[in-house]
């Protein structure tokens, strides 16, 4: 069941892509985490990883990090190979891990400095960098602070920072922006979006539809270690699902008119409520809100949630 | 067996670690005046209390007055416990909760580097410990030059030996609290039996002999001692220290190969 928009629908190929990877499985045991998953990257785009809790994308990330090793598959970056050439290609990726795994000895000045210790930069370059980037992420009045003493949103920009010290071509984000407060999440998107506009390719997951579809050019939808869907995230909704949702109560009314009325449209039920996907919603509105004693009705766009709920039966995001 | 495809861990190995024990030293260095404190004091009471104290009572071991017999091995014991709590303790929390090392190989770093470089800064910890208590030791006179200067480079070594040790129970250890097993069951016996408060001649032959097979310590106290009190006898200070060598390049690449298998999934 896999919905593939091709990237020659959507932005002319004038170069081949940075990123291949074939048939990516890793296996932990019994637990098979990534099952032969294949995609391509292409230099300069935001590309997406959208899915669930444990559908493998961290450990897909982890694996083009070369940091975890695969079970079968094929990883090329930049015509590079992840086992051989581990370094050249960490030199060139800046990584923001979903954990805060920043030092708590250092103050967030000297996290950042030290960690350009691991790429060879010299002390006075690391020191120009890390002024600027706490600058980009507002942190400068924060330097000399010990990092127990920032908050989480303080931390994940902290981490954002410290990925960009390398000045990295590529940019992995894990869950960049989960559970972190409105302002902040706007910050971090605005910063990714000023990364992109510099020709940095980023290679986000997320499990926030909201975040897939502002941020990212294509994305896979990933569920189980499998990919389910992959595209243009706008495009995939629109395709796949319709442009726009009718949201009614009560649900069993509803359905039973649609049934009698043999009416053609693609439902989604969520206890009390039911979705209808339809490219006229303002249409079905009117005829339900005549003939039947609805309760509520609310029309919005056709998300990548939606999408996921019709492909797996379940919600990205457990409540 | 699940394949991981991934390069050998010897093809892993650059000079790369030092910046590893660049940022613990880093660290080091914001605490030192706290940290410096406790490690070698415990040497010193015991060379107080059991040397100067209850020395007065001991007659000469070997020729040696009390207080100048315990004072090698209190050397090393310096040494032996301060990198061997470095790399479990220390290593485990930097691993496990603060995951440093995770954060580590995102970079152009292996992880076999973080591993030699948290080993080798246990290594200088522990030439810096005991060189302390060396210090000290040989400002009450119960030392002899010039050869005691030859200490420091060999508690480097046996401070190698220590934190590879411990990276091994590093690799092993469930959780945090397992260490206490590896100090009780290993740390403080060695600690007493090995030569230290008492010479080894004591003990039935089929005991000192497995002792000498077994323990590192007996090994290190008897090429201190030897050079400390300016009695070498060659055959035998070649031979603890040959086991010495030895045994810290074994432990040391059984401590690479068993951290790679925990933290490599």
């Amino acid at each position: 069941m896999l919905f593939t928009m091709t990237s020659s629908q959507q932005q002319p190929q004038s170069s081949p892509p940075l990123i291949v990877v074939e048939n990516l499985t890793k296996v932990y045991g019994k637990l098979v985490a990534v099952k032969g998953t294949s995609f391509r990257i292409n230099r300069g785009e935001c590309f997406g990883l959208l899915g669930p809790n444990g559908a493998g994308k961290t450990t897909t990330l982890k694996m083009l990090q070369c940091v975890l090793p695969r079970t079968l598959g094929k990883i090329a970056i930049d015509g590079m190979n992840v086992d051989e050439d581990h370094r050249s290609i960490k030199a060139v990726m800046g990584v923001a891990p979903q954990e805060n795994n920043l030092d708590p000895d250092f103050t967030t000045f000297k996290n950042l400095t030290v960690y350009a210790r691991y790429f060879n930069i010299p002390k006075g370059e690391s020191e120009k960098r890390a002024k600027r980037l706490l600058g980009l992420m507002g942190l400068e009045r924060k330097n000399s602070v010990l990092i127990d003493a920032l908050s989480g949103g303080m931390k994940r920009r902290l981490i954002l920072a410290r990925a960009l010290m390398n000045n990295p071509e590529i940019l992995i984000l894990d869950e960049p922006t989960t559970g972190l407060d409105p302002q902040t999440k706007r910050l971090i998107w605005e910063r990714v979006d000023i990364l992109k506009h510099r020709g940095v390719t980023i290679i986000l997951a997320t499990q926030n539809m909201e975040e897939a579809s502002e941020l990212c050019d294509r994305i896979i939808i990933m569920n189980e270690g499998k990919i389910i869907a992959e595209g243009n995230p706008r495009q995939l909704v629109h395709a796949k699902l319709s442009k726009w949702v009718l949201r009614v109560e009560p649900a069993d009314i509803v359905e039973k008119f649609i049934h009698k009325n043999h009416l053609n449209v693609e439902s989604q039920v969520e206890g009390e409520r039911i979705f209808l996907f339809t490219d006229q919603p303002e249409e079905l509105q009117a005829q339900l809100m005549n003939k039947l004693k609805v309760r509520e009705t609310v029309i919005r766009e056709a998300s990548l949630e939606d999408l996921f709920l019709k492909l797996t039966g379940r919600a990205i995001q457990e409540a | 067996m699940i394949g991981k495809i991934r390069s050998p861990w010897y093809s892993n190995i650059s000079g790369r670690f030092w910046k590893v024990w660049r940022r613990d030293l880093d660290v080091y260095l914001k605490t030192w005046k706290v940290n410096l404190v406790p490690p070698f004091l415990e040497p010193i009471l015991y060379l107080l209390a059991l040397g100067f104290g209850l020395g007065i009572f001991v007659q000469e071991i070997e020729g040696l007055p009390y207080v100048v017999f315990i004072s090698p091995a209190l050397v090393s014991i310096a040494v032996l416990n301060s990198s061997f709590f470095e790399c479990t303790y220390g290593s485990f929390v930097r691993m496990t909760y603060q995951k440093t090392f995770d954060a580590i190989v995102a970079t152009p770093l292996s992880l076999e580097e973080v591993i030699i470089g948290e080993m080798v800064w246990g290594a200088t910890k522990g030439m810096l410990y005991g060189g302390i208590v060396l210090a000290v030791v040989t400002a009450l006179g119960l030392a002899s030059f010039p050869l005691l200067l030859f200490i420091i480079p060999f508690s480097f070594l046996f401070g190698l030996l220590s934190s590879a040790l411990a990276m091994c129970c590093t690799a092993l250890a469930p959780t945090i609290d397992s260490f206490n097993y590896a100090t009780f069951l290993l740390i403080t016996p060695m600690f007493l039996f090995s030569g230290t408060f008492f010479p080894l001649s004591i003990l039935p032959e089929s005991v000192q002999t497995i002792v000498l097979i077994v323990m590192p310590l007996p090994h290190a106290v008897i090429v201190s001692r030897q050079l400390m009190v300016n009695r070498i006898d060659s055959s035998q200070l070649l031979l603890s220290f040959s086991w010495i060598g030895v045994a810290t390049t074994v432990l040391f690449v059984l401590a690479i190969v068993a951290m790679n298998r925990k933290i490599i999934k």
